[in-house]
């Protein structure tokens, strides 16, 4: 018990104190210490993904890595996408589009999606699913969660465009953030369903 | 503000209802922001963590175990073996001869045997959950070897070492059914003949949430709390209470949200009750959670099995007889309540499935070895032995020049209800309708042409085909017939309105990701016309929950949906009467609608639920004489006789991959039927995720041993789950054959995708291969056999 070590974490905008072991994982940390218990273990060896949060932007797993290392890198974990109650659009898409089930892979496939549309918010439904299967889920066969998140995708670009239209026009009011797929720009690609 | 998203109230006096919509989930918004709550996220003030000390050896005796320098590890409290707890053994009974079931114990740690590598031996409590895994460390547990036993042959070998002492052969059941007079003679002259001899491979049901609880002694209740991830609250209640000497009473067990179960959370898990034990005999709450390798080691397993079948048929195509031996290896023990009988009772009573069979023979037999137990799992063996009818089928159609298709057209049952061979009752389903659709949608679709001239390529494309119905809704009478000594079957439901007009109701099932706090709810607000948003319900409590059977085997809509309808009913008539007698008109004069009760001659006079509960409650003075006051009722459902069948027919197209071994799956169509589909976007969802999880049986899973018993998959590394990159995306069309006994005319939609997967998956594996002369039968299907079946194609 002597190797204890004072760090700071900053995690989705706060900064906390915490004396941890070497060893203590990150994900330990962030569950057990600061109490965020939204970032699932699944595995502990890095192959689920349940554990998968923003570090600097950059998905990494939270299993994987010691809080100690985290210090000086800022955190994002899945309590971050939501304003108080109100889901972010990504959020809204995975409950549209049935992308979850028992819940306890869907804090990290959120994680992962966020960091992909942010990387590439054109991204095609095949670059999603190939980035999403770094994850594993083992209710819904994926389908709803590619799904979810093309459709956030696709909303986001259309809300790039239209704000882009409207600032053309001088039209500055428009909302930052759409919400489910706005009516005139809904998916021109056809569910595979039904 | 989730129900606010995509839905408006329904229009009654329009027809329209919550049930058969899509509405989004009540659960969703906690899960998505992270805020759900999940064993591992319960933490208690003093609480410790557990784990235990496992079994390296397959087989053997416990010379020696030495805890003395694990309990000098920093931040270890104690360590306990078997004689430290003195725990009673768990034994599953079946209700049959000795000759055919013999009832094994299965300690809750082991005592002076070990019967497989990762068997708990003895448990370490620790302050944090490090200092526990160092305390493992330090324990020192010597074995005296024995020969394992891997596979079945060895069980069944003369001479073979015993698992159990009392069970001869390896055997724990033998059951032979049905024997059809006559049969032999049927196969002796019948026009075709053929034969599939089959291995599936062990799997683990795998929920990404592995098993786990919280255990504390609460002084105050005189009463051991326990939160566990279980599909079955009220059995692990009446278990743990026996096994540390409880009563019933001083036992509560509740159940947070859970990640998954498939049925390795329906049974009962040594490792919880020796974690309460602890926490009992420490008097401190303690944690144990399962690590990923337990959970692929030492957890329930599935689905290992060997079919040898052979069926008849006359030169049209028409099935006239099946045989069939099936071994299932069980591992080293039998899992409570269900018993190692779980697999091969249910191959054995249902295995001639949607075809009329006339005559039919089966032996079923349990065996034992030296590894992980067995639990139920999704489709339960149904998965197994629908495979092996559809290859039987595929067979005969190759023998017999006709398209696969059309010999089961011929062979399928149209005529409802049917009395099958095998002594159940089909009741009506859509089995010839579902197989016409999805061969119709693959050729709309051109797959046909496709794989014309892609062969002309030199590729392989292959189409296949599984048709098969699922009993759902097992009541008291389909689970005696199996002569379980613990009989489950039915279902209840209790309702209480508040003063406010809201409604909690409660549901002895077990939500573990299907959805019932929005399933059951649409169910309750169409009936009390109240608003979705005022219902709650309530399920995982055994201080709050009369008692219930749990969820598996597709019950909770067909036997807890019913409960729940039913209830809702008996609280609907107390408000109509309430109502008739405030609005002072006949009984018959009041109809329940959108918000309330109102008179039906005369619509303006209504009565709002809040206006009715604030009398019953609050204001009892004006309720008729001979009603008690408040607003709750009771009700329970139970299923007579053989249940409800849901059906399906699955339709894939693969391509296989000469270099890689690869099976790529290029089309999946489902069309199911699942009577009314209370929430369709749930159902669709069940579908999927089953399709997955039986396409992973098919291509990718399998819990592998090597001769000494030492498991091959201990991290996700070796034990291969499909990712998005290996599921393809699937379409899948409804048909509607509503259950005439459940109360909302719903079917079980829990299970079918999973088990129409893998026949669908390996016939058109077998249709790619058709220019080879090669016909796989083992699952998974592995690429290098692929390969070499392709190698001089």
């Amino acid at each position: 018990m002597s190797d204890q070590h004072l760090i700071t974490l900053a995690v989705n905008g706060d900064e906390h104190e915490l004396v941890v072991e070497a060893r203590r994982t990150l994900v330990d940390a962030l569950r057990h210490d600061l109490g965020l218990t939204g970032t699932h273990v699944g595995c502990e060896h890095g192959i689920c993904g349940a554990c998968t949060v923003l570090l600097d932007g950059e998905p990494v797993r939270a299993c994987l890595m010691f809080a100690v290392q985290a210090e000086n890198h800022e955190i994002l974990t899945v309590e971050s996408l939501s304003n108080g109650d109100e889901l972010s659009d990504l959020q809204q898409q995975f409950a549209a589009h049935h992308g979850l089930q028992c819940g306890f892979c869907t804090p990290g496939f959120l994680m992962l999606s966020e960091s992909v549309l942010r990387e590439n918010p054109a991204a095609t439904r095949e670059d999603i699913r190939e980035a999403v299967s770094s994850n594993l889920c083992r209710c819904t066969g994926y389908q709803t969660i590619v799904d979810a998140v093309e459709a956030c995708g696709q909303a986001r670009q259309c809300g790039q465009a239209r704000r882009q239209q409207q600032l053309g026009r001088g039209d500055e009011s428009a909302p930052a953030n759409q919400l489910i797929d706005p009516p005139a720009c809904s998916s021109s690609k056809k569910r595979d369903t039904k | 503000m989730i129900e606010k998203m995509t839905h408006r109230k329904p229009d009654y006096d329009k027809g329209e209802t919550w049930v058969g919509t899509s509405a989004v989930r009540r659960e969703d918004p906690r899960l998505l922001r992270g805020r759900g709550k999940f064993v591992d996220d319960i933490h208690l003030p003093r609480m410790l963590h557990a784990q235990f000390v496992r079994s390296s050896v397959a087989s053997g005796r416990i010379t020696k175990i030495d805890l003395d320098e694990v309990r000098k590890v920093p931040g270890v409290v104690a360590a306990f073996t078997a004689e430290d707890l003195g725990l009673d053994d768990i034994t599953a009974v079946l209700n049959r001869p000795a000759s055919e079931f013999t009832p094994t114990a299965m300690p809750i740690l082991a005592r002076d045997q070990v019967r497989f590598v990762g068997e708990p031996v003895a448990i370490v409590i620790a302050e944090d959950a490090y200092a526990v895994e160092d305390g493992l460390e330090a324990a020192i547990v010597e074995y005296a070897t024995a020969q394992a036993i891997t596979s079945d042959e060895q069980a069944l070998a003369p001479g073979a070492p015993l698992v159990h002492e009392n069970a001869a052969r390896n055997t724990l059941l033998d059951v032979s059914m049905f024997a059809t007079e006559g049969i032999d003679d049927v196969f002796a002259s019948a026009a075709c003949v053929v034969r599939v001899q089959t291995k599936t491979g062990r799997q683990n049901a795998l929920p990404l949430e592995t098993r786990g609880i919280v255990a504390a002694w609460d002084d105050r209740e005189r009463q051991l709390l326990v939160q566990t991830c279980t599909q079955i609250p009220h059995q692990v209640r009446t278990v743990m209470a026996q096994s540390l000497s409880l009563e019933e009473q001083a036992v509560r067990v509740i159940v947070p949200d859970m990640g998954g179960g498939f049925g390795q959370k329906c049974v009962i898990g040594r490792e919880e009750i020796a974690t309460a034990a602890a926490a009992v005999k420490l008097n401190r709450p303690v944690k144990w959670i399962e690590d990923r390798k337990d959970a692929l080691t030492a957890s329930f397993l599935a689905r290992e099995q060997r079919y040898d079948a052979r069926a008849a048929f006359d030169e049209h195509g028409n099935i006239l007889a099946l045989d069939t031996d099936i071994i299932c290896d069980m591992g080293a023990y039998s899992c409570y309540p269900f018993t190692a009988g779980i697999e091969p009772l249910m191959a054995s009573a249902e295995m001639p499935g949607v075809y009329r069979v006339p005559s039919y023979r089966v032996r079923a037999r349990a065996i034992s070895s030296n590894k992980a137990p067995t639990g139920p799992y999704r489709g339960v063996s149904r998965p197994q032995f629908v495979m092996v009818m559809e290859r039987l089928m595929e067979r005969a159609a190759r023998e017999l020049s006709l398209d696969p298709v059309e010999i089961r057209r011929r062979n399928l049952i149209v005529d409802f209800p049917y009395r099958g061979i095998n002594d159940i009752t089909y009741d009506p389903g859509s089995y010839l309708e579902s197989l016409n659709l999805c061969e119709a949608s693959l050729r709309k679709e051109g797959w046909y042409e496709r794989q014309e001239e892609l062969r002309q390529q030199g590729r392989f494309i292959g189409i296949g085909y599984s048709c098969f119905s699922e009993r759902t809704g097992y009541g008291s009478d389909a689970f005696a017939a199996r002569k379980m000594a613990v009989v489950p079957g039915f279902d209840k439901s209790e309702i209480r309105m508040d003063i406010s007009g809201y409604v909690t109701v409660t549901t002895g099932t077990m939500n573990h990701g299907q959805s019932h706090e929005t399933t059951m709810a649409q169910i309750v607000s169409d009936r009390l016309g109240l608003d979705l948003a005022k219902v709650k319900i309530k399920q995982g409590d055994t201080d709050r929950i009369t008692y219930g059977w749990g969820s598996y085997a597709s019950r909770s809509i067909t036997v807890g949906g019913s409960a729940v309808s039913l209830a809702a009913d008996a609280l609907g008539r107390r408000l109509l009467e309430l109502a008739a007698h405030l609005l002072e008109t006949r009984l018959d004069n009041v109809e329940l609608v959108g918000g309330g009760v109102r008179q039906i001659d005369d619509h303006l006079r209504t009565l709002s639920h809040e206006q009715l509960a604030e009398i019953a409650y609050l204001k009892s003075n004006l309720l008729p004489k001979e009603f008690s006051p408040g607003l709750s009722a009771a009700a329970d459902f139970d299923v007579a006789g053989d249940g409800t069948f849901s059906n399906a027919t699955h339709g894939v197209v693969v391509e296989l991959h000469k270099g890689t071994g690869k099976v790529e799956i290029l089309r999946y169509v489902c069309v199911e039927d699942v009577g009314v589909a209370i929430n369709p976007m749930v159902v669709e969802g069940q579908c999927r995720g089953g399709i997955a999880q039986g396409i992973a049986g098919a291509l990718f899973e399998q819990v592998t041993y090597d001769e000494v018993g030492e498991p091959s998959c201990a991290s996700f590394i070796d034990y291969k789950v499909p990712t998005a990159s290996e599921i393809p995306d699937i379409t899948i069309h409804h048909l509607e054959t509503p259950c005439l006994f459940t109360e909302s005319g719903a079917k079980g939609a829990g299970e079918g995708g999973t088990i129409g997967a893998p026949a669908a998956v390996l016939n058109a594996v077998n249709n790619g291969l058709l220019l080879t002369g090669v016909e796989l039968e083992d699952t998974p299907i592995r690429p290098e056999s692929i390969q070499r079946a392709l190698e001089h194609a």
